[in-house]
């Protein structure tokens, strides 16, 4: 099984975008949890349903901050509905592949978006399905349990 | 200035020129196989037997006590999986071993339970020293085989082998150890370990990978693992492979020469440890005792960041180190040995083995030292582990 990381991959990780806290964020969403190794928050500012920045914490292996990075980047300066549809395989597409071990992390980063986006329209008081989306998200990791993978 | 410095010979070690000039000659004049009785076997064959011989007194075995195979791995199946088979015919169908245990040992249990056999995985205290008493209440007369480890790949605790193999021989089992990381950093002694099999890698101990060996105590006869032409006096099919034996012969006596070195290698680490150690929120997993820890061993947990990244930003700066998340490997969960001396999974995947050699200089360890604490610092500012720690004045 090969663990060999992309150009791209390495880049976002050894310099990665848009890191840091943005105090007073519009929308904050959180997603993973320690036990199993990958921990990704979001914060983002947004103006007349514009995405006009956004940053990361990401405590996690390489691919888990190069995918966070490669989503901020994405992300930024996009209109709130179209950040929506971001998905992980374009996560994915943008940083020139992943293992298949760790597409988990592109999974990751669209979530935490998600999160973020979800927490935005509740604090602007609008009913949107992606905030019960991220509810279940959250529920998920709170509990949730690995299956046994072998290594090679 | 940028250097490169290899902490992870656990994992693997840099092959010694005199491990490849022992082997030369056998790549280029010596092929004959030692099975045939023409001129070109017989120097094969007085090569092998010579080979085996120096291998023998490097661990204070008789000569036809070494049986060579192609890996640690395949040493390790062989002797359970031989032991269990030889166990079944007498009515023993019950296995010890402990959780610490490397997977060609945990694996090869794994596949023996799905033949039928019962396996007591023993488990360890918080440093990785297994539970003696467990295995005492878990011994019976059914008890084909103990199999524990001589020395942890990844905490380095050196196991109370000889106690054990005492306990084994109680009740009538054989008695097992894979020394695949203790050859070459402690005194192995076949007879003072009192076991029944020893395993050995080559490439642990600066040979190519690609050979290892099974100790065989005379008068234990194990079922074969490979049959084939009557190798091995019937015990290891396969021609042998000549050349890596002659290497493992000179890695061997290499490694009991360098074994006076090694208090200066365990120096090495203590003080790579100890500055380590003063970095906040980290912590030392394995052993505290160093007599009772591998010299060359050390494993650190660094709190709030994961181990792939602080692996990946060493490798940047030219340092190879290897880590116990499970971000590293193909599996979701963290080290099972770490888990298994109660380590919880967040301070596992943030934990780090250094495994440093006789080759480590000062200048290595003081480059680590000046290379590790800005990676730290820079993972632990990305984390959100860390900054909401900081926030609830945790920290």
């Amino acid at each position: 099984m090969s663990m060999l990381y992309s150009e791209k991959v390495m880049d976002h990780f050894m310099h990665p975008r848009n890191v840091g806290e943005i105090p007073n964020a519009d929308g904050v969403g959180e997603i993973g949890n320690a036990k199993c190794g990958d921990i990704m928050k979001m914060y983002l500012k947004i103006d007349n349903g514009i995405i006009t920045d956004a940053k990361f914490q990401t405590f996690g292996c390489g691919s888990a901050i190069a995918t966070s990075s490669m989503a901020t980047e994405i992300i930024k300066g996009k209109p709130v509905e179209e950040a929506l549809k971001l998905t992980n395989a374009a996560v994915v597409e943008a940083l020139g592949g992943l293992p298949a071990v760790k597409i988990h992390c592109s999974v990751l980063a669209e979530e935490a978006v998600k999160c973020a986006l979800a927490d935005y329209y509740k604090k602007q008081g609008i009913d949107h399905p992606v905030i019960k989306e991220a509810e279940e998200l959250m529920g998920r990791d709170e509990e949730h349990e690995h299956a046994p993978v072998d290594e090679d | 200035m940028s250097r490169f410095v290899y902490a992870d010979n656990a994992a693997t070690t840099a092959v010694k020129p005199e491990v490849i000039s022992e082997m030369m000659p056998y790549f280029t004049d010596k092929w004959g196989n030692p099975s045939s009785l023409h001129k070109k076997g017989r120097e094969a064959a007085i090569a092998l037997e010579e080979a085996r011989a120096r291998i023998a007194a490097c661990l204070g075995a008789e000569a036809k006590e070494i049986y060579f195979t192609s890996c640690g791995s395949e040493s390790d199946n062989w002797a359970i999986k031989g032991a269990a088979a030889l166990g079944r015919a007498k009515g023993k169908t019950h296995i010890i071993t402990s959780k610490i245990e490397h997977h060609a040992v945990l694996h090869t249990c794994e596949a023996l339970e799905k033949d039928g056999f019962e396996v007591t995985y023993v488990g360890v205290d918080a440093e990785g020293f297994v539970n003696v008493d467990e295995i005492k209440t878990a011994i019976s007369d059914k008890t084909a085989v103990v199999a524990i480890m001589t020395a942890n790949n990844e905490i380095g605790t050196i196991e109370p082998i000889a106690e054990i193999a005492k306990i084994a021989h109680a009740h009538g089992a054989l008695m097992f150890t894979d020394a695949v990381q203790a050859v070459g950093n402690i005194p192995v002694d076949v007879r003072a370990l009192g076991v029944d099999m020893l395993a050995l890698s080559g490439h642990k101990i600066h040979t190519p990978k690609g050979i290892g060996a099974l100790y065989i105590k005379k008068g234990v006869r194990i079922r074969n693992l490979i049959d084939g032409g009557g190798q091995e006096r019937g015990k290891r099919g396969g021609t042998e492979n000549l050349p890596y034996i002659m290497g493992l012969a000179r890695a061997m006596e290499l490694a009991v020469e360098r074994l006076p070195k090694m208090a200066e290698v365990a120096r090495l680490r203590d003080r790579l440890r100890d500055e380590l150690l003063k970095i906040p929120h980290t912590s030392l997993n394995g052993p505290r005792a160093d007599e009772k820890r591998l010299p060359g061993n050390l494993n650190i947990g660094f709190e709030y960041i994961e181990g792939e990244s602080i692996s990946l930003l060493l490798d940047a700066e030219g340092i190879c180190v290897s880590t116990g998340s499970a971000c590293a490997s193909a599996s979701l969960d963290p080290s099972h040995v770490l888990l298994a001396t109660g380590v919880p999974h967040e301070r596992a995947h943030g934990s780090v083995r250094f495994s440093i050699s006789d080759d480590t200089t000062a200048e290595d360890i003081d480059y680590i030292l000046e290379k590790l604490p800005p990676v730290i610092t820079r993972l632990r500012e990305m984390s959100p582990l860390y900054s909401e720690a900081k926030a609830a004045h945790l920290i």
